[in-house]
């Protein structure tokens, strides 16, 4: 369907859109790619793959993955609270689930730290079982967890609300127990928002820095997130290596988008069918 | 039970309602409520004196200026840009649309680390228009250029992913109907198509400011850190909580989680009018948002 373009201002509204993408978005992203292809390929590759920077990778992937999956469970059965059931001060838990959005990222950071400190309010009671949570891997995953927390039950809370009663009634008159049309009517229903709300929660927590520093430690190959690593060579005046880490991490984000993309079509299209 | 006597709906049984309940309460209190608790417990933990006293020591107060100048200069640019990108991609059709979109969207999934070292890139002495700069002794890095810049970045998306699901779910005809009658552009702008998004616009401007004011690992890469001169609040409180001054921290925390507060009941205010509610929040895509209108 082609239409001609009957309202005014396509040319300076594309012009002020497509400068202000140039300038402010694609010009520092071309830099920075710029900078880290001319290293070469070798040189790239002793970098992003050296020791340290692996390590790195290692701890941000995975402690971004325990998050993700605990916001998984917390995040659904959080939105499945907020719809189905009604308690005194709901409204309140449901305006506070955006705390995370609104709360600067070191706000968060110095406070997760001061909760979760070996003299903490938390971390006193935690010390007394003998498990560390501050300056430990256990404290990057709690900083991922409270940042992305947010993606899940946003995504999670409008398909849950808009879900058709009739379909559950219908399998509780076959006789399905709750955790049978849980797990095999409801479950599906919510898989695709499920789905888009994790890629979100995961691609938020691997670049996620200023709530994670303060509670990581920052300990080389055992605590020190990748996004930080990449800092750390810039305050070395390493500026190779902080493009071609920063540049990992970069491309890791696009990887991200598309797959964050491809699942939220997905969930659209499931959403707008059921 | 009789016969007829219509089930609860799942999960409606007392044991895994209250069961529910009272774990999500729990979770949710260690996760969210405390950190919020802690802030305001250690800004006050040693009285209202020293606390107010870190809030009008120079530093503090002009941190807090700097923060407010970085959100006077990108909230109103990001919001033009937001408007502009949203009134392309909305009211007209032409190739590379789509493509558009998702770029505007890139900021919003990259860590803002990596935003503050792609600027280095440019504007930094080893970037591209570095020596230029220098030479022409236009200091962009390490001052308030570069903290602008970088805050901009972050929040390119803001204003325009609230717009444009809803002005493409508005269509354009009151918009061709209005410049058929002979109204400008500008007017067509201000008198049909603003009073249909302004609550929208207003909601995507709260949240690009409350992530502007709060940005810290872009600008914390740009800006030097250059204690009274180049720190934003968020900054301030970096550098107070690394030199042990935990309560001035806490101190300096707890106005920008005020503005946090505020910020969440705006959201809410503006979502009884209707802002925010375009699409499923969260699913507004961009190639979600492209796929809404095919015919």
């Amino acid at each position: 369907m082609r239409r001609r373009r009957v309202l005014p201002g396509f040319g300076l509204s594309l012009g002020i859109t497509l400068f202000y993408v140039a300038l402010i978005l694609a010009l520092p992203i071309g830099s920075l790619l710029f900078k880290a292809a001319s290293l070469g390929p070798e040189e790239y590759w002793r970098i992003v793959s050296s020791g340290r920077a692996l390590a790195s990778y290692r701890v941000t992937v995975l402690s971004a993955a325990a998050a993700t999956l605990f916001n998984l469970v917390f995040g659904l059965a959080l939105a499945w609270v907020l719809v189905r059931y009604s308690f005194p001060g709901k409204r309140l838990v449901d305006a506070i689930v955006d705390l995370p959005f609104a709360l600067p990222t070191a706000v968060a950071g110095i406070a997760l730290t001061t909760l979760f400190a070996g003299n903490g309010w938390f971390g006193s009671i935690l010390a007394e079982a003998g498990i560390k949570v501050a300056y430990t891997p256990l404290g990057i995953i709690i900083a991922m967890a409270f940042t992305s927390l947010p993606f899940i039950v946003r995504t999670v809370q409008p398909v849950l609300e808009d879900l058709d009663p009739a379909l559950e009634e219908a399998a509780q008159s076959l006789g399905g127990s709750d955790a049978a049309i849980f797990r095999k009517v409801i479950l599906p229903l919510l898989t695709p928002a499920l789905l888009a709300g994790v890629s979100l929660a995961f691609a938020r927590s691997l670049g996620e820095f200023g709530a994670i520093i303060f509670i990581a430690g920052n300990r080389p190959f055992s605590t020190e997130i990748t996004a930080l690593l990449a800092f750390i060579r810039l305050e070395e005046y390493d500026y190779q290596a902080a493009a071609a880490i920063a540049s990992v991490l970069l491309i890791t984000a696009f990887v991200m988008l598309a797959v964050t993309n491809a699942l939220q079509a997905r969930a659209l299209r499931y959403t707008r069918r059921s | 039970m009789k016969g007829n006597a219509k089930p609860p709906r799942v999960g409606d049984r007392p044991a895994i309602r209250r069961t529910l309940i009272a774990t999500v309460l729990l979770v949710g209190a260690i996760l969210i409520l405390a950190p919020l608790v802690v802030i305001f417990a250690q800004a006050f933990s040693l009285g209202i004196g020293t606390f107010a006293s870190t809030i009008a020591h120079p530093d503090t107060r002009h941190a807090i200026f700097l923060t407010v100048v970085t959100a006077l200069i990108a909230v109103p640019v990001n919001t033009a840009f937001g408007v502009a990108a949203a009134w392309t991609i909305t009211k007209f059709d032409f190739p590379g649309k789509r493509l558009l979109t998702i770029v505007i969207e890139i900021p919003f999934s990259i860590s803002p680390i990596v935003a503050g070292v792609a600027y280095l890139f440019v504007y930094g002495l080893q970037g591209l228009f570095g020596p230029m700069l220098q030479s022409a002794e236009i200091k962009v890095l390490f001052a308030l250029p570069g903290i602008v810049l970088a805050s901009m970045f972050v929040t390119a998306p803001f204003v325009a992913r609230e717009l444009i699901p809803l002005m493409q779910a508005q269509g354009r005809d009151l918009e061709e109907a209005a410049t058929s009658l002979g109204a400008s552009g500008w007017r067509t702008f201000f008198s049909v198509t603003l009073p249909n998004i302004r609550w929208a616009l207003l909601y995507g401007v709260v949240l690009c400011n409350a992530r502007v004011m709060g940005e810290f690992g872009a600008v914390s890469v740009v800006s030097g850190n250059i204690r009274g001169q180049t720190n934003t609040l968020p900054l301030y409180v970096e550098l107070l909580y690394h030199d042990y001054q935990t309560v001035g921290a806490f101190a300096a925390a707890s106005v920008l989680t005020v503005l946090a507060l505020v910020t969440i009941v705006a959201k809410i205010l503006l979502e009884c009018q209707g802002a925010g509610r375009a699409g499923p929040r969260a699913l507004v895509g961009p190639v979600a948002i492209l796929k809404e209108k095919t015919p």
